[in-house]
């Protein structure tokens, strides 16, 4: 950066980002100029359309069966995620026998795993919570064993040297120890869990967004798809951009 | 061998036993799941008589085009935000959220520009990978300590030079886990949209034996690619223990 422009609003981190938003524009509207309307819709096109998706009477159904499962997932895989971890990073054998397991389950291609749920629960929405939460709950657990594992033993210590009751120590030295690295864990998950319900909607189900997603392929709608798209993008952006603001005062803190 | 270890394999092996109990007893009906050792055999019968032999080429082709490009481009990528500052400070908070956008929701986008082929799955697995990798070249770069950098200009190293003799060999345990991560994302991209919807590949196979009812195919091609995906990830993970053992890191 020259010293010229540092500190004026051209060396400003909002101009980087105008910029920067604004090529990216430039080229989705070039993309639809040389691939023309059967291949993308234009941004304002896509934003319009999503407007007026947000306010159509078909879209929300949908949407309620999609966060219905997601949101079902998600606790599930939080508080069975938080429990297991939490056992897992006390008990030091455990956590070390299992650990690579769980590390190698995370790295598969979870996706092939679905005909097996869709066998067990059967077409609906006990599969997409069940498909959902087994996206999610490996990070969970694993970031929750990190942090149990990681509280200083000093802390522990001086706990008992207090005689603190077992519900204080929880609340007072076992919850603020480790929740920053906890909630970590649940922003990982929280993407993973929408991910994993998303995709068995567009593998086998008949609701929610991502079936709407794989329908609008047969009627070849590109507008449908574009503006689904962009809404999932634009949703799963915002809820980790907050989650992430969180996280930074968390870690912060400590 | 260490007590975790041992514990370890027990518990795979014991698990994998009471499945087959589980199974055989018929608590698990033959519709839901077949016994594993039914699954081994399945599987075996699959690749000999070379049944999956096209899907199966198919597929790994596609998650080696895949993981190619993605592994240049994220490495080319990083290169040049690395080099550019101002560029970097727009691009990093980006690169961060970018795992949380599902990317599985722009396959049908890819499908209406491409139509149905194997190109759109190439293109998930690609934008899957490729992230993981400019990340990762990204902090190998920064590992890079100043004097080594100094170092080489002292010695009046060219840039070809300075890349190959001193940048490459500091970032490379970062590189290689970027290589590790696009492996992985491009299985997962690539599997993952042939199940959703496809013309052929492992996880249409999948998907086809599932709707069929043909359990004995469906859970024997199964297996066959978490045994495929568990096979590349350990020997990744060897290959690594040796070249961090090499550097004295381990």
């Amino acid at each position: 950066m020259s010293g010229r422009v540092a500190g004026t609003f051209f060396g400003s981190r909002l101009f980087d980002f105008l910029v920067f938003a604004a090529v990216f524009l430039a080229l989705w509207q070039l993309a639809h100029e040389w691939g023309g309307d059967v291949a993308m819709t234009t941004p304002l096109d896509t934003l319009t359309f999503s407007v007026r998706t947000l306010f159509s009477a078909e879209f929300w159904p949908h949407a309620y069966a999609t966060m219905r499962a997601f949101f079902i997932a998600l606790i599930l895989a939080s508080s069975a995620g938080v429990l297991v971890g939490a056992v897992l990073g006390f008990h030091r054998l455990s956590g070390e026998v299992s650990e690579p397991i769980l590390v190698a389950v995370y790295s598969i291609p979870k996706v092939t795993l679905y005909p097996i749920i869709l066998l067990f629960f059967g077409v609906g929405m006990a599969a997409e919570v069940a498909f959902g939460a087994l996206h999610g709950i490996i990070p969970i657990i694993l970031f929750t064993m990190n942090a149990v594992r990681n509280i200083k033993p000093v802390y522990i210590k001086t706990a008992r040297v207090l005689q603190l009751e077992p519900w204080t120590l929880l609340r007072t030295v076992l919850l603020p120890a480790t929740l920053p690295e906890v909630f970590t864990g649940l922003r990982v998950g929280f993407s993973l869990t929408l991910i994993g319900t998303l995709l068995s909607e567009m593998f086998g189900s008949r609701s929610g967004i991502g079936f709407q997603l794989m329908n609008a392929i047969g009627l070849h709608n590109m507008d449908i798809i574009m503006s689904l798209t962009f809404l999932l993008v634009a949703f799963a952006g915002t809820a980790n951009a907050l989650m992430l603001l969180v996280d930074h005062r968390l870690h912060r803190r400590v | 061998m260490k007590r975790a270890t041992k514990l370890r394999i027990l518990v795979l092996v014991g698990g994998v036993a009471l499945v087959e109990l589980l199974c055989r007893v018929g608590v698990i009906g033959a519709f839901t799941m077949i016994p594993p050792s039914q699954m081994a055999t399945s599987l075996w019968r699959l690749i000999v008589t070379g049944q999956v032999h096209n899907d199966m080429v198919r597929t790994l082709t596609a998650v080696v085009i895949a993981l190619g490009s993605s592994v240049l481009v994220g490495a080319a990528a990083g290169s040049a935000i690395h080099a550019l500052p101002r560029v970097r400070r727009t691009v990093d908070p980006l690169l961060a959220a970018y795992y949380s956008v599902p990317v599985f929701v722009f396959y049908p986008m890819f499908i209406v520009m491409f139509g149905l082929n194997d190109i759109p799955k190439i293109v998930i697995g690609f934008l899957y990978a490729v992230a993981a990798m400019t990340i990762n070249t990204l902090n190998g770069l920064d590992r890079v300590a100043p004097v080594y950098r100094k170092t080489s200009r002292v010695f009046r190293m060219g840039p070809a030079a300075t890349a190959f003799k001193v940048v490459l060999p500091c970032a490379a345990p970062y590189l290689f886990t970027g290589i590790k991560l696009a492996v992985a994302y491009s299985f997962i991209g690539v599997v993952g949209s042939e199940f959703i919807l496809s013309t052929g590949g492992l996880g249409y196979k999948i998907g086809w034996a599932y709707n069929d009812f043909n359990n004995q195919t469906m859970y024997g091609l199964i297996l066959f690619i978490l045994g495929i995906t568990m096979l590349v990830n350990m020997s990744l993970h060897a290959w690594e223990k040796v070249l961090l053992a090499r550097r004295g890191l381990q």
